[in-house]
């Protein structure tokens, strides 16, 4: 009996290795050749020239990353502490904009942010500006903020509900003020959701080829910028962009061992 | 429950007015008479008028409708069908086969796209033929779908009491009848969670279709070689028709799931 459940799985582990396993094998393979095939490193040691694009991506998605959290971690605490029902209606609130293509939603800041677009106007208003705000780095890190806000928000929600009020007014009663309070009871109880976080907001940050673009202009290529050029682009290199891939790849694994092993040392499980 | 203080109110308006201002700056200016997106000359619904005119939009749509749809049904029915199989296998292969489907979600999606484009211009090399479009695309919706249902679905069968399953081959069931008169029922609900999850994610998709659409374009491609035209305030209505849609929904669904509970408090 068990046997024959068993082959269900059959057409999808042909699935998986001809469309999960081979690709990626793909990315290596390309990776490690040049045009005729043949073995070389020169890709990935070629790659030194772009050291300046990765060397922005990972701080730009960094500091992005970082502002998320601050933003969302007071937010998140606040609807853990509302009445059920108004959670849930803030919590469609925070999902609502996750629904609609993320590509609208960098357009619309594309169009505020021009040079006569609302937000100078509203300066103008006060006789300041204009500032010069689109095609800059601040603009690709304001794109990343608002895109991906709810994906930091949302598990720091959902594992901020599980923690009890009960710890917060003993640690009151002990004497903690506001600061003890926070970092002594409230950061590690919730520490699983700022790593889920953390990688949920880094990881297409750090990849995104869009945000860079339709806010950054062509002055601040991003490292999905780079490949995105060598696959359908004009620079039209799949061997250079395999081996951009793979450090990409490699880049967020390590990113992602990190959190988890900020996990680990405090024995909790993850939020989902 | 802690109340929020003034101070807390005031940061979450701040918040999700920036969550939301610039959706409703969108909405505003679609019904802008003139192409500014900074001045508003007057009332207008000629941007929508000519939205449902756009051939490329509309056969965008259609595409994306599509695919979303065939891909969500394969897509299901070959995870729910993979979950089942997984179920009964050893730990170990259990955990490989896991670990190898979480690829496509933890991987940023512009490797998914490219490891995947890489693979189709390698078979186009061998077999020839015109490949890139719609079967490129089918492929990638459902390889990057599949790992959700699994997702979803494995944790339904393990919470399932397998002697209910038994019971069933003792009172004379065949394994196929019991599959569909005992399993299918008690995980139907996360199979069909999985079919929605499956489609936003496909409708929704842009960065992965982008790399293996060839010239075929969906809804989100569409809505891209739109933004490369800089002054296109259809954009802007499509935005707001989308904005409703989705709202629309979501509303949908919140009514129907808080009748439910009381609707069980009176059955019991």
């Amino acid at each position: 009996m068990k046997l024959k459940s068993r082959i269900c799985a059959a057409p999808y582990l042909v699935w998986m290795v001809a469309f999960i396993v081979a690709p990626l094998l793909m990315v290596v393979y390309f990776a490690f050749t040049d045009g005729s095939g043949h073995f070389t490193w020169t890709n990935l040691s070629g790659l030194s020239q772009y050291a300046p694009v990765f060397v922005r991506s990972i701080l730009l998605a960094a500091i992005a990353t970082v502002i998320c959290l601050v933003l969302a971690y007071p937010l998140s605490f606040m609807l853990s502490r509302l009445r059920a029902s108004k959670q849930r209606i803030m919590l469609m609130l925070v999902m609502l904009p996750m629904w609609m293509n993320f590509l609208l939603r960098t357009y619309a800041w594309m169009t505020m942010l021009e040079k006569n677009g609302l937000i100078n106007r509203f300066f103008g208003l006060f006789g300041i500006g204009p500032f010069n705000m689109i095609n800059t780095q601040g603009a690709v890190v304001l794109g990343m903020v608002y895109n991906y806000l709810p994906y930091m928000i949302l598990p720091l929600y959902t594992i901020m509900v599980k923690i009890d009020d009960s710890l917060i007014e003993a640690a009151e009663d002990l004497g903690a003020g506001m600061f003890y309070k926070v970092t002594k009871v409230l950061l590690p109880l919730s520490l699983p959701g700022i790593t889920t976080g953390i990688t949920m907001v880094f990881v297409p940050s750090i990849s995104t080829f869009i945000i860079s673009r339709m806010l950054g202009g062509g002055g601040n290529l991003l490292i999905g910028d780079l490949i995105e050029l060598q696959f359908l682009g004009n620079s039209y290199n799949y061997n250079l962009g395999s081996a951009m891939s793979l450090v990409l790849m490699v880049v967020v694994l390590l990113c992602m061992s990190l959190t988890n092993q900020l996990d680990s040392e405090t024995k909790e499980g993850g939020v989902f | 429950m802690r109340k929020p203080s003034a101070l807390g109110r005031v940061y979450m308006v701040l918040i999700f007015s920036f969550m939301y201002v610039p959706i409703a700056v969108m909405a505003f200016f679609s019904f802008n008479a003139s192409k500014s997106r900074s001045v508003f000359t007057g009332f207008t619904l000629s941007w929508y008028k000519n939205l449902f005119r756009d051939e490329m939009i509309l056969s965008a749509l259609g595409i994306s409708l599509i695919i979303a749809l065939v891909a969500s049904v394969i897509a299901t029915v070959l995870g729910t069908m993979a979950s089942i199989g997984i179920h009964s296998m050893h730990k170990a292969t259990r955990s490989v086969i896991m670990n190898i489907s979480y690829m496509p979600v933890i991987n940023p999606e512009i490797i998914t796209g490219v490891s995947m484009m890489l693979l189709f211009v390698v078979a186009k090399t061998w077999m020839g033929g015109k490949i890139f479009g719609i079967p490129t695309l089918m492929i990638a919706h459902i390889t990057f779908c599949v790992p959700y249902v699994i997702f979803n679905v494995s944790p339904k069968l393990r919470q399932m009491d397998v002697r209910m399953w038994e019971a069933a081959l003792d009172l004379g069931c065949t394994p196929t009848q019991a599959f569909f008169k005992v399993v299918l029922p008690e995980i139907m609900p996360a199979v069909l969670s999985s079919f929605l999850i499956c489609l936003t994610y496909s409708i929704d998709d842009f960065i992965i279709s982008y790399f293996t659409s060839g010239t075929v374009q969906t809804l989100p491609i569409a809505i891209y070689s739109m933004t490369r035209k800089k002054v296109s305030p259809e954009i802007n209505a499509l935005s707001t028709i989308m904005f409703v849609v989705i709202l629309s929904i979501i509303l949908l669904i919140n009514a129907r799931d808080s009748r439910k509970p009381k609707a069980e408090s009176l059955r019991n």
